[in-house]
């Protein structure tokens, strides 16, 4: 051979076996160093997942009657980024139409985007999301859809799952069922939910109790996982998980008297709107003095129905707008209003704990004059009372000076407040202790935790508007309007708890606000000797096989600053109040003798509105059971307007003049359930043989729970 | 291998490292004979013919078992056969077709894959070529190769014409009646080497390289079948063809700067195919594409990107034979034929893939050892020719099943499905097989 042959030929060998190893050292990275990427390539090329949507767990009354239904319904959707490529997606779109037994024109309304201009009806809708145009079709017009693929391209029929909201308790109970909206990326994060849990379209609840309970009632969607070839064809199935349905939440909220309350507070409200056309909303709250809620209205109230399929523009607005009263908010727990009078009672427990005597005489002056400030009481000079008379009477000024009297002694030198950490005040902690100023931990999500002005508020309150927020020190004015020279005051001085704050807070004045909620829960610990619920609204959560996956329980949070003796004397004078004090007239003619019932008048003065009408009450007097609380602000009386709707709710809910009982004799229902056919069983409230009596502890609450 | 036993002078012959065959031990004629590099009279191991020469009176049956002695017998053809070589070709032959019944009936669903049975037909067939070029002497392939060149030129003609038929945006095929197909680039490549090796190996005497005139005369005769195949147009094939002569001339003996200019030119040759656009568009994406994958994994990037994920998810062991998913699922197009290898990267894993590679490199390495051994220039150069054929399409063709080289249309061989590969490859394999029976004993 010839030597450059030779050579050459070892060069090749050399340049060959380098090639050899390249791939060597190739294959090594991507199988070896790069499996796992490809692995996960492999299987998102050759794995589809297909998720059935879950049928959403409903929500009960306290007799197994829906309020929230879901039903899986055949529904017949239209995507539009198929449908619109086609050369005759309107001739396609008419056939639907004739298919669907619906005008062309209604096809095309529904189908067409709402964009700027095009008013509903309109897909709210992402434009790719496949667009329901027909729900709870029949089987016969499903399978004319599916076995046309050709020529209903981009139309498909399937079940889904249908929300309805029977009536009129869907309505009467909005804002606490709460609604539900297509989950976005956001909360997918949020929520830090798997991804392949929810499809595009999965609901999410997203306020009231369908947020609250919504994993419990969302169930597990189905996921059936495939393989498919190259072409797209199914060649088997590798997981099929089938969807398993949420659970029921029953709750304690009874229909006949949450209908009847949301009426009667709507009554309420509209002729307080007549006294004064800015009344326009108000709360009313129905519990057990173990902590159930058994009704809660929010007025103005809607018809949750308008989320189902996207939410208009215009309904959007009415919803969240103030100009019709924010239908959207649950004012019981979400309104924060001066509790006016109905806040004495804490006054009074304060004064106590504080070393007042229970059975003391006080003085009833027409005004109480300090550092040049003059607070008159209602109804002028009332002289020397006891306290159970200034509750009856609701006389002022025996709390202003109640207030005053520990103004002046409780940490005098921390009422210039410096600091967040200064001491609480003695009579704002006893407020604290009876739940006020904190989250009541309903089962409900947003609740407000109105104002208790402590030292720590106080100074935070003066740190955010003094420069910032409402800015006092640039809009006051030391000769200027009213709300300029508080204002000029404020700037300076409202790091200062002062005395007259001390003052009308003592009567539910002023800095203080509450939710109506708090009120009733506050009132129930009083009613109930003293135990302060955590309020509940669901009672159990039962899977669809029956069992019950949850016992909900109000739990017990604190107990009530005062002694069994205190609160004997509190409740006798809440007596008082509706037979011969400030809401006598109000109850002039009502059964008492059938149903006691002892409350609380409260007319909270409100600057530059009128005031905020408010009643706190529970009944019977001796053995309370129930606590219903009524607030309306911008009013006026609490006798006038929110003390009548209370004995309405008391009559709704005994059934005393000629009205049906929603629970005759004050009894709770037994809990519904379901039976192994998986029916719900409702169960009725047993008539009671004597509607009148007072049972014995215990009884009236059969079913509650504990 | 163990030599006859050598006489005195030629130990010191082979001491002295001169070039020593097996014609050294039989006469001074025979002796010069190999000297002028004329073929000498073969005489093998007494027998001298080969053949159905010789009459008998007993019967058939005695007939065909002496056929049967002569061809298997001692020092039969076969019998002096590199067992090595065919042993790794069987190998990969028999994993072809494993992968192959893998990946066109994965779950085995019809009683006979009509892949598998003509895989197995053709290879049948190969191996009977392979057998049957094996017993020439190599030096009639001298002979052979103009026919070889011719025909397969007229082959590559016929493509072009409405005979031919397109697959894959290439007209490289020939469908014959009865669903058979011939792809005629095949055998060009395959004349290329011989008609390579036939002018390149002539040496003037007392010279040490061929002549320039006798290069240029190679080109021009290799110039046809490329042209052809630049026709069709095959970008796989032309490239081979392009590196089998480049190949070829560089192991010819040319001056080192006769090989500078050669690759001058072609690069030059190159740029001029890439600027003056005469390549299809096709051909440019899938020649880019690889570049960049993902970019367009549906599209021209589709079969290398979904190759790249076939093996890398094979992991060390692969999935198991008939148990790839993405095989199943046909996720990589043609992968029975050019991208066969990403059936054994996702069943066989890192070890079957190895495995392969590993077969190939000693089919490689024992056609390195016959150039090396051959008896003569044009021996050297035609299993040289075979080497650098199946090492470049080897490369080629692993390469773009894992990202590293552009997709063209070059089968894996001894592995892909396709008779005509298959029939091509055996009978290089059988060329081999020639030259090292007649190899020389005492080289390097």
């Amino acid at each position: 051979m010839i030597p450059a042959s030779r050579h050459r030929l070892a060069a090749i060998a050399v340049i060959v076996i380098g090639l050899l190893a390249v791939l060597g050292v190739r294959l090594w990275f991507l199988q070896i160093d790069n499996k796992k990427t490809y692995v996960s390539l492999s299987a998102q090329d050759r794995l589809r997942t297909i998720v059935e949507p879950a049928t959403r767990g409903e929500i009960l009354d306290d007799t197994g009657q829906p309020m929230v239904q879901n039903a899986s319904a055949l529904v017949v959707s239209v995507n539009m980024a198929v449908v619109g490529q086609q050369a005759n997606s309107s001739a396609e779109l008419s056939s639907l139409a004739k298919v669907l037994g619906i005008s062309d024109q209604a096809m095309k309304d529904r189908v067409r985007l709402c964009t700027v201009g095009v008013k509903p009806p309109c897909w709210q809708g992402s434009p790719y999301q496949p667009i329901p145009v027909a729900q709870n079709v029949s089987d016969q017009v499903a399978l004319q859809i599916l076995e046309n693929k050709t020529q209903f391209p981009g139309v498909t029929a399937n079940t889904q799952p249908v929300t309805s909201y029977p009536q009129p308790i869907g309505s009467a109970a909005a804002q606490m069922l709460g609604y539900l909206q297509p989950i976005t990326q956001q909360e997918m994060e949020n929520l830090k939910v798997p991804v392949t849990g929810f499809a595009a379209d999965d609901l999410v609840g997203q306020s009231g109790l369908e947020a609250q309970y919504d994993k419990e009632l969302r169930g597990t969607v189905g996921v059936d996982q495939v393989s498919v070839n190259a072409a797209g064809q199914v060649t088997s199935t590798i997981k099929n998980t089938k969807p398993q349905p949420g659970d029921d939440l029953v709750t304690s909220i009874n229909s006949k008297l949450q209908v009847a309350t949301e009426q009667i507070l709507g009554n309420a409200v509209q002729s307080a709107q007549a006294a004064n056309p800015d009344a326009n909303s108000g709360a009313a709250v129905v519990m057990t003095t173990t902590g159930r809620i058994v009704a809660m209205a929010s007025y103005p109230t809607y018809n949750p129905s308008v989320w189902s399929g996207g939410i208009s523009q215009a309904e959007f607005k009415n919803l969240f707008g103030t100009g019709n009263g924010e239908p959207i908010l649950e004012r019981v727990t979400q309104g924060q209003y001066n509790p006016g009078s109905t806040f004495k009672v804490t006054t009074l427990a304060a004064g106590i704990k504080w070393g007042d005597s229970l059975y003391g005489s006080y003085n009833c002056p027409a005004s109480l004059s300090v550092d040049g400030h003059t607070f008159d009481n209602d109804f002028g000079n009332g002289g020397a009372m006891s306290l159970h008379q200034a509750l009856v009477l609701s006389c002022d000024t025996v709390f202003y000076n109640i207030g005053y009297q520990i103004w002046q002694h409780d940490h005098p030198n921390d009422n210039t407040v410096t600091s967040p950490k200064a001491p609480i005040q003695f009579e704002q902690k006893v407020e604290m202790e009876f739940g006020f100023g904190k989250s009541t931990g309903i089962d409900l999500p947003d609740e407000d935790v109105g104002t208790i002005p402590t030292r720590e508020w106080l100074y935070y309150f003066w740190k955010d508007n003094a420069h910032n927020g409402q800015n006092w020190c640039k809009y006051g004015k030391a000769n200027g309007s009213y709300v300029q020279q508080i204002e000029f005051d404020d700037c300076k001085y409202g790091n200062v708890w002062e005395p007259g704050q001390a003052i009308i807070a003592s009567i539910g004045q002023g800095y203080v606000s509450v939710t109506p909620l708090q009120l009733a829960d506050a009132y129930a610990a009083i009613a109930n000797g003293g135990t302060l619920y955590s309020p509940r609204i669901g009672e159990e959560v039962i899977s669809q096989s029956g069992k019950v996956e949850q016992k909900i329980t109000p739990p017990v949070v604190g107990r009530a600053p005062a002694s069994p003796q205190t609160m004997a004397y509190i409740r006798s004078a809440l007596q008082g109040v509706v037979t011969s004090g400030t809401a006598a007239g109000t109850f002039g003619g009502f059964p008492l003798g059938q149903v006691c019932v002892a409350g609380k008048t409260g007319t909270a003065q409100v600057f530059g509105k009128n005031s905020t009408s408010v009643f706190a009450s529970f009944a019977p007097c001796n053995n309370p059971k129930y606590v219903v609380v009524v607030m309306i602000p911008d009013a006026g009386l609490g006798a006038d307007f929110s003390g009548p709707a209370v004995r309405n709710i008391w009559d709704a809910l005994y059934g005393l003049q000629g009205q049906k009982a929603a629970l005759p004799g004050g009894r709770l229902p037994k809990v519904p359930f379901i039976n192994y056919t998986g029916q719900i069983v409702t169960t009725n409230p047993s008539p009671s043989p004597k509607p009148s009596s007072t049972p014995s502890a215990g009884t009236g609450a059969t079913g509650g729970g504990g | 291998m163990a030599g006859p036993k050598l006489s005195g002078a030629t130990r010191r012959r082979a001491a002295t490292g001169s070039v020593v065959n097996r014609a050294d031990f039989r006469g001074p004629a025979a002796r010069d004979a190999a000297y002028r590099g004329l073929p000498p009279i073969r005489s093998l191991g007494g027998r001298d013919r080969i053949g159905f020469g010789r009459s008998s009176r007993r019967g058939v049956w005695r007939r065909l078992l002496d056929i049967g002695g002569r061809i298997f017998g001692r020092g039969s053809p076969l019998r002096q056969m590199d067992w090595i070589l065919l042993a790794a070709v069987l190998a990969l032959a028999a994993i072809g077709v494993m992968l192959i019944w893998a990946s066109t009936d994965p779950n085995r669903t019809s009683a006979a894959d009509p892949f598998l049975t003509k895989q197995v037909v053709s290879l049948g067939i190969g191996l009977a070529l392979m057998a049957a070029v094996s017993m020439l002497d190599y030096r009639q392939l001298k002979l052979y190769s103009p026919i070889v060149l011719t025909v397969s030129c007229l082959g590559l003609l016929a493509v072009l014409t409405p005979l031919g038929s397109v697959v894959n945006g290439a007209k490289s095929w020939i469908s014959l009646p009865g669903g058979f197909q011939i792809e005629p680039s095949e055998y060009a490549k395959l004349s290329i080497i011989l008609v390579g090796a036939m002018i390149l190996s002539n040496v003037p005497p007392g010279e040490q390289r061929p002549s320039v005139r006798a290069v240029a005369k190679a080109i021009g005769l290799c110039a046809i079948p490329l042209v052809l195949v630049v026709a069709e147009p095959d970008l796989g094939v032309t490239i081979l063809m392009l590196a089998l002569l480049i190949g070829m001339i560089a192991l010819s003996g040319v001056k080192l700067r006769w090989l500078c200019v050669l690759v001058v030119v072609g690069v030059a040759g190159l740029v001029a195919v890439s600027e003056l656009h005469l390549l299809k568009s096709y051909q440019v994406s899938r020649l880019t594409s690889f570049l960049h994958p993902s970019a367009d994994p549906r599209g021209t990037g589709y079969s290398a990107y979904q190759s790249k994920i076939a093996i890398g998810s094979g992991g060390l062991r692969g999935s198991g034979l008939f148990h790839g998913p993405l095989v199943a699922g046909n996720f990589v197009p043609e992968q029975h034929t050019d991208f066969i290898f990403s059936v054994a990267g996702e069943e066989l894993g890192f070890l079957g893939s190895l495995l392969i590679i590993g077969l190939l490199g000693v089919v490689l390495l024992r056609a390195f050892r016959i150039a090396q051994n051959a008896d003569d220039q044009f021996g050297m150069l035609v299993a040289a020719g075979v080497t650098i054929w199946f090492a470049v399409q080897s490369f080629i063709n692993i390469g773009m099943t894992i990202g590293i080289m552009p997709v063209t249309g070059l089968p894996l061989p001894f592995v892909s499905y396709g008779g005509s590969a298959i029939f091509a490859d055996m009978i290089a394999i059988g060329c081999l097989q020639c030259v090292y029976r007649r190899r020389s004993v005492f080289a390097s």
